[in-house]
């Protein structure tokens, strides 16, 4: 079988989801004419009968026959093979119910529009009730992506083809060898070209010669992540020859031992993320609780405002300009500051400033505003979940070795980081920061000396809200953004602060992260729920040990 | 901008609403026939709830527009049991005593049906539960509209094990750790073992209620997922837990047909709280789906955004568990001519109302219900395309054939008059009760 | 001489409670079971099994006055020894049911059958025995108070340190109970109680007969606090709530005495929740919730800390209210419940019974950015903690 010989002229640009790369919108109309002008030139008679009747099939039932009908299309060479595959894929190829046509739709505008899967050709507006989807399914998909895999070996966009040699590497069988190996003497691109041999590698593991089987063990192993686990394991029970056999066996081992190695970073890493969720949620509490002496138990509910402020920009942006959806987390955060901050002010301004010298009274008022604002919410909301999408550069994951690294947890220990270290510089070298200090070390000289003690307050306060809303920003992109959101982090929020010590950031820093990082590695031994027990066990064995936390303040203001 | 003008009005409506409950509170009207509403709606599972007593008022309305029941007019009774489980029995037994409703439409999570159902015993009324739950009960005065285990747990293992399923070879069972996934787990395993799945291909894993990261547990399926064989993961992960769970799988780059997820508890409502375009080929496993092409269904779906004001509202299989149970009851109603519970817990059994998906449902005499089985894929938009359901409707079954202490028992309320008759020993097990 | 005794710890007031509720004990059983149900007067079963379970509620809060109100601590886990308490009934009622569960099973609870449990296990056995089950409802929360508090007030951890572990110690015990490998039955806890001491459950004179129990209780449990108050030893306890630290330097254990109060509160605390199961029908791990404590520490302040008939007073209002508005505005409850704590807190800092008693209230400053009082009275981070960063 050689190479079909058009596809490069048809890049598919069906898959429109959220957070596609604005690169290939500008690569698609580049195209366009283009594609227009050559495709009913090349397309050949003979094919186009072949492909009509297989695409055909794709309307029955069976699975199988449409197993063989997917290989078959991508065998026409067809140039608008890839095209029908791709949409299919997508869940974008369709019948019309009057004549049993098949059409690829496009459904990106409010009206859908049809165009015929085979000759391209435009057919107008339909409605949803004209046509009827053909039913795809998970095994299906495998298919398709096997036989698009091979047509787009050599296609001329990077991804297409890394994506092309990755799933070739999960399915390539003996039979694919030399188109590999084709693949290979074309290819330029140096990761492409690693996975490709990794994937003739991968192929070759079942050959009969015992040499070549080496080879591949070699490759293989240096691959060396759960995949190459996974097949080296399966050669080391079903190889024939003693030699691979026992090759393979030791290769299993060292894979399986440096794996272990990377595991343990990984848990860090893991650790590291809770820690950072962790620290998010308890920096605002160490400002109002820590720093103040209020009991917010409202602070749940500043992060829940905050998570909900990022849903209206979502909303907003997704009704009006849905380019920017990439900057909702950059609108959100200093709207969700600004509003979480003057429903802070306005609570301390309205309730707390009674409640000063009556600490554990604020419990009782902050427990009120917190039902409230619950119930407000999910009067005005609804009480279901409300979508909260991820902008693209943070969906997804890198490999670094062995690990995967999800951009988004990464972007949110980075991000925790800088929100403590922001807060500590501004408390430490702004004016504010200096009468914030001195307010809560002693009021009554902090008053004497001209410091208006109650706008410090109120400041304070709103600053601790507003730190809680960003919190609420970033929350909102791994958890569930509905009414109940700050009633699952009230708790351990409150014993961070209280295990890092009341009033000290530092302490909430090491705090969050030694809470996280303990539960990951509790969590593999012990499972999740035990974990979580063993972590609050340990917050009362060590508060008996450290009765005012890790970083206890020391002196005469404790007392 | 449409967005925030609807949440403008929406609080002003809020207040209009809280003006408008106060005076309705007094207002009273003088025959009807009362309908208790049992629905959380404050606390953790408000954000389940809160639909199903919107549906019910909905389901009320449509009913009074055509006229009513027995002549009379149909009044919702609505209460909050605010996710509190003891609550639940004293708001039921506040219902039935306190305003003599004739029958009580509520719960959710298992527990509240078991804390509320000594009080319907005792008190004799009767409650349609509309939700999946774990089977092994089967009790007189509650009527099971939800899918019992073998309505939605096994045929989904069954559609995975097939060809179109991909042919999974070793499965994750993954849930929260409470009754109903240990239970659902338990008889997937005992099924799995008896179709030759060797134990250590079998993971179970438990996670606490709203747990929220998921790394490990993901990268465990993953790792778990590497040895060789095909994968499948069967998640009985509860409500809240699912939006982080399903983040951390797209985020961790889980794809369907490598991995593919079938769901219990996930359906159109929890998927409106996602973007659903990396989850596209994970599946859920219900008796219901929006995206049914039905008259009926279309009907109610227009029905329903109409009444909640809502174009994005979406429709999910326990709404539709209340659409029959509500039907059912209407027509036992009509059929023993009075409310009186036990007429028309005796008329119950048999009778046959539309369900939502072209089809009929049937009360059968262990107060379970037919249903078909329907396996959808997630979409894109947020809705399922159906990929495989069963031939024909599948009869609940309150006591598991998987379990080693239910396979003998039966429950059937007509002939036998029990709920748990133990067909070995032929006798009916606690019967010093009823 | 017990009745000298009482004469001396009760004053006026306490007296007047105490034949309130001696009142209440004989009377609401009367008219739910005497008064014919055609009567105005009779009083359904509902209102016995709600009355009943504030009842209960009260006892708790009493619990929790004692040590919040006498000795400074604020317990933010009270729930814990309620649901102990709670379980520990929960299990006599369970092995009550015998062969009448759905599996027929004679020995096993259901949920064991369920999970395959074949026998029961250690800490089940005995509690099928009435007398060994009243020991352990004051056992266990005492016990688990005891080594709480002695590890706890020795380290002198204090304020805001000791009530956010309190927290986690209610928090892990409810993650640890929702475990169905702890052999409590899991999220579905423990119900389908059948009878007590051979009385239906169902019955409405086991459940007047239940109710009455608990108001004798809760009138023991009040009597109990006003005797510890009263003597030597509650003078002592008041002066480490208020300067622990002068009374350690006068050669008082301060831990001592916080640790005696603490165990007996906790020890009442489990009776409350040991009535409380039989009346509701059901105990469930959620009893354990960290927000239930809260509460409980919210009724108490909002009948008024620190004396006793507050928090009996507050524990009822508070219910009533809850009852009340989550039928009559179940969408909009909590909206009414959030608003009435903003307001006791605001202006009733002493709790509805500082508004009776005619206890001078602290009078607040109007205007928005005016001087505030320095003082932090009640133990906890006050506001002149210093931050050090």
């Amino acid at each position: 079988m050689g190479l079909p010989p058009s596809p490069k002229v048809a890049p598919s640009f069906y898959r429109t989801y959220v957070g596609v790369l604005m690169k290939r919108f500008i690569l698609f109309y580049a195209f366009l004419p283009f594609l227009l002008l050559v495709s009913p030139l090349i397309s050949q008679a003979e094919t186009t009968d072949d492909i009509e009747v297989y695409v055909e099939v794709l309307k029955s039932k069976s699975t199988k026959q449409k197993t063989e009908a997917i290989q078959n299309i991508a065998k026409t060479g067809h140039v608008r093979a890839g095209l029908i595959l791709e949409a299919f894929l997508g869940g974008k190829l369709y019948s019309l119910k009057e004549n049993g046509a098949i059409v690829i739709i496009n459904d990106a505008a409010s009206d859908i529009e049809i165009s015929n899967a085979i000759s391209g050709e435009d057919l107008g507006v339909a409605t949803k009730k004209q046509i009827k989807k053909l039913r795809i399914n998970n095994k299906l998909r495998g298919v398709v992506k096997a036989s698009l895999a091979e047509l787009q070996l050599s296609h001329p966009d990077k991804e297409k083809r890394m994506a092309a040699a990755l799933s070739k590497f999960k399915s390539a069988g003996s039979s694919d060898i030399p188109l590999l190996e084709n693949a290979i003497a074309s290819e330029e691109n140096k990761s492409i070209k690693k996975i490709l041999i990794e994937a003739k590698a991968a192929a070759e593991l079942s050959s009969n010669d015992s040499a070549i089987q080496l080879a591949a063990i070699k490759i293989i192993e240096k691959r060396g992540d759960s995949q190459a686990l996974n097949l080296l394991t399966q050669l080391s029970q079903s190889a024939e020859n003693e030699q691979v056999k026992n090759e393979a066996k030791q290769a299993v081992g060292r894979v399986e031992s440096s794996l272990a190695l990377w595991d343990i970073s990984q848990t860090l890493f893991y650790g590291l993320s809770l820690g950072s969720v962790l620290l998010l949620a308890a920096i605002g509490l160490a400002i109002t609780f820590g720093v103040m002496g209020v009991i917010n138990m409202a602070h749940g509910e500043m992060i829940m405002i905050g998570a909900y402020t990022t849903f209206i920009v979502q909303e907003v942006i997704r009704n009006s300009m849905p380019e920017l959806f990439d900057a909702s987390l950059f609108i959100a955060l200093p709207l969700a500051f600004l509003i979480t901050g003057l429903i802070g002010i306005g609570i301390e301004r309205g309730i707390i400033r009674f409640l000063y010298g009556r600490p554990l009274e604020t419990l009782l008022a902050t427990w009120g505003v917190s039902l409230f604002l619950q119930q407000a919410v999910r009067s005005i909301f609804g009480p279901s979940n409300r979508e909260v999408g991820n902008p693209s550069w943070m969906s997804g994951s890198f490999e670094l070795g062995q690990m995967a690294i999800t951009y988004n947890r990464l972007w949110i220990i980075i991000f925790s980081l800088g929100v403590l270290f922001m807060l500590m510089l501004a408390m430490k070298y702004t004016s504010f920061g200096l009468r914030m200090r001195a307010v809560t070390q002693n009021r009554k000289m902090a008053g004497s000396m001209g410091i208006k003690t109650g706008w410090v307050d109120a400041l304070t306060f709103g600053l601790g809200s507003g730190i809680a809303g960003i919190a609420g920003v970033t929350l909102s992109q791994i958890d569930n953004v509905s009414p109940n959101l700050g009633q699952s982090y009230i708790i351990d929020s409150f014993m961070v602060v209280v295990f890092g010590g009341v009033g000290n950031l530092w302490g909430t820093l090491v705090g969050a992260m030694s809470l996280g990082v303990f539960n990951k590695f509790l969590e593999p031994a012990v499972g999740a729920v035990l974990a979580k027990i063993l972590v609050l066990v340990l917050i009362i064995l060590f508060i008996q040990k450290r009765p005012r936390g890790l970083f206890a303040l020391k002196g005469r203001a404790v007392e | 901008m449409m967005g925030l003008k609807r949440y403008a009005t929406k609080m002003a409506a809020t207040t209009a609403v809280a003006a408008g409950l106060m005076l309705s509170v007094s207002a009273h009207a003088a025959e009807t026939i009362k309908v208790g509403v049992l629905h959380s709606l404050s606390g953790t599972m408000a954000i389940s709830e809160t639909t199903l007593k919107d549906a019910m008022l909905m389901l009320i309305e449509e009913q009074n527009k055509k006229g009513g029941l027995l002549g009379k007019q149909l009044e919702a009774v609505v209460v909050d049991p605010a996710s509190n489980w003891p609550l639940f029995a004293e708001k039921a037994r506040e219902l039935i005593e306190k305003e003599k409703v004739s029958a009580v439409f509520g719960a959710w999570t298992s527990v509240s049906r078991k804390s509320v159902l000594p009080v319907f015993e005792e008190l004799n009324n009767i409650m349609f539960y509309p939700v999946q739950y774990e089977g092994e009960e089967s009790q007189r005065n509650i009527f099971y509209t939800g899918a019992a285990p073998n309505q939605q747990a096994i045929p989904a293992v069954d559609y995975l094990m097939s060809e179109d399923g991909g042919e999974a070879k070793r499965w994750v069972l993954a849930g929260t750790d409470y009754v109903y996934p240990r239970t659902t787990n338990k008889i997937l395993e005992a099924y799995l073992m008896a179709k030759g799945v060797a134990k250590e291909d079998i993971m179970i894993n438990y996670t606490p209620f709203g747990h929220s990261d998921w790394q490990t547990i993901v990268s465990d399926i993953k790792k778990f997922a590497s040895e060789g064989k095909k994968t499948a993961v069967v998640s009985t992960i509860n409500g809240d837990a699912n939006v982080p769970f399903y983040k951390e799988l797209a985020n961790q780059g889980i794809e369907a047909e490598d991995i593919p997820v079938v769901a219990f508890s996930v359906g159109e409502e929890e998927l409106a709280g996602l973007d659903t375009a990396p989850l596209v080929g994970h599946l859920a496993a219900w008796n219901y789906f929006q995206s049914v092409e039905a008259d009926v269904n279309e009907e109610f779906i227009s029905t329903w955004k109409k009444f909640i004001k809502d174009e994005d509202r979406v429709t999910n299989d326990p709404m539709e568990a209340h659409y029959i149970g509500f039907n059912m009851w209407v027509k036992a109603v009509e059929k023993a001519g009075t409310v009186d519970v036990d007429a028309v817990i005796d008329a119950l059994p048999g009778i046959t109302v539309p369900n939502l998906t072209g089809g009929m449902s049937t009360m059968l005499p262990n107060h379970h219900i037919t249903k078909p089985v329907l396996i959808g894929e997630i979409q894109d938009d947020g809705q399922f395309d159906i990929v495989w359901e069963t031939d024909g409707l599948v009869p609940g079954d309150a006591w598991s054939d998987f379990l080693p202490g239910s396979k003998d028992l039966k429950s059937d309320w007509v002939e036998l008059n029990c709920g748990n008759y133990n067909v070995a020993e032929a006798k009916c097990l606690g019967a010093a009760t009823n | 001489m017990l009745s000298r005794y009482l004469l001396k710890k009760l004053d006026i007031s306490a007296m007047w409670f105490l034949a309130v509720l001696a009142a209440i004990a004989l009377l609401v059983p009367a008219l739910n079971l005497l008064v014919p149900e055609t009567s105005a007067f009779h009083l359904s079963t509902y209102w016995v099994v709600l009355l009943g379970k504030y009842a209960c509620y009260a006892l708790l809060a009493l619990s929790v006055d004692l040590v919040w109100g006498y000795a400074g601590i604020l317990s933010l886990g009270h729930g814990a020894f309620f649901a102990l308490g709670g379980y520990v009934m929960g299990m006599y009622l369970m092995r009550q049911i015998g062969s009448r569960g759905v599996y027929g099973d004679p020995i096993l609870p259901d949920f064991m059958v369920f999970l395959n449990w074949p026998e029961l296990p250690w800490f089940w056995l005995g509690s099928d025995v009435f007398a060994f089950t009243l020991i352990m409802i004051l056992f266990v929360p005492g016990l688990l108070a005891f080594a709480f508090g002695w590890f706890a007030f020795r380290s002198r951890v204090t304020g805001v340190y000791l009530s956010i572990i309190t927290q986690a110690l209610t928090y892990a015990l409810m993650l640890a109970f929702f475990r169905n490998n702890m052999g409590f039955g899991g999220n579905n806890g423990l119900t389908d109680f059948k009878d007590i001491l051979g009385f239906s459950l169902q019955d409405d004179g086991t459940r007047a007969a239940l109710f009455s129990i608990s108001i004798v209780m809760l009138m023991l449990g009040f009597i109990i606090c006003r005797a510890i108050i009263t003597s030597q030893f509650g003078k002592a306890l008041i002066a480490v709530r208020d300067a622990e630290s002068r009374v350690r330097f006068l050669g008082y254990k301060a831990e001592s005495y916080k640790l005696f109060v603490w165990t007996v509160s906790a020890m009442m605390a489990g009776v409350a929740g040991a009535l409380y199961v039989p009346q509701v029908g059901i105990i469930n791990p959620s009893e354990f919730a960290p927000a239930n404590s809260i509460e409980t520490v919210i009724w108490v302040a909002v009948g008024g800390r620190g004396t006793l008939i507050g928090a009996v007073i507050g524990a009822v209002s508070v219910n009533f209210a809850k009852t009340w508005f989550t039928a009559a505005l179940p969408e909009l409850w909590l909206f009414a419940l959030g608003t009435l704590f903003i307001v006791v807190t605001i202006f009733m800092p002493k709790g509805i019974l500082g508004l009776f008693a005619g206890h001078k209230i602290k009078p607040f400053n109007l205007s928005i950015f005016g001087k505030k009082s320095v003082d932090a009275e009640d133990g906890g981070v006050g506001d002149n903690n210093a931050k050090s960063s």
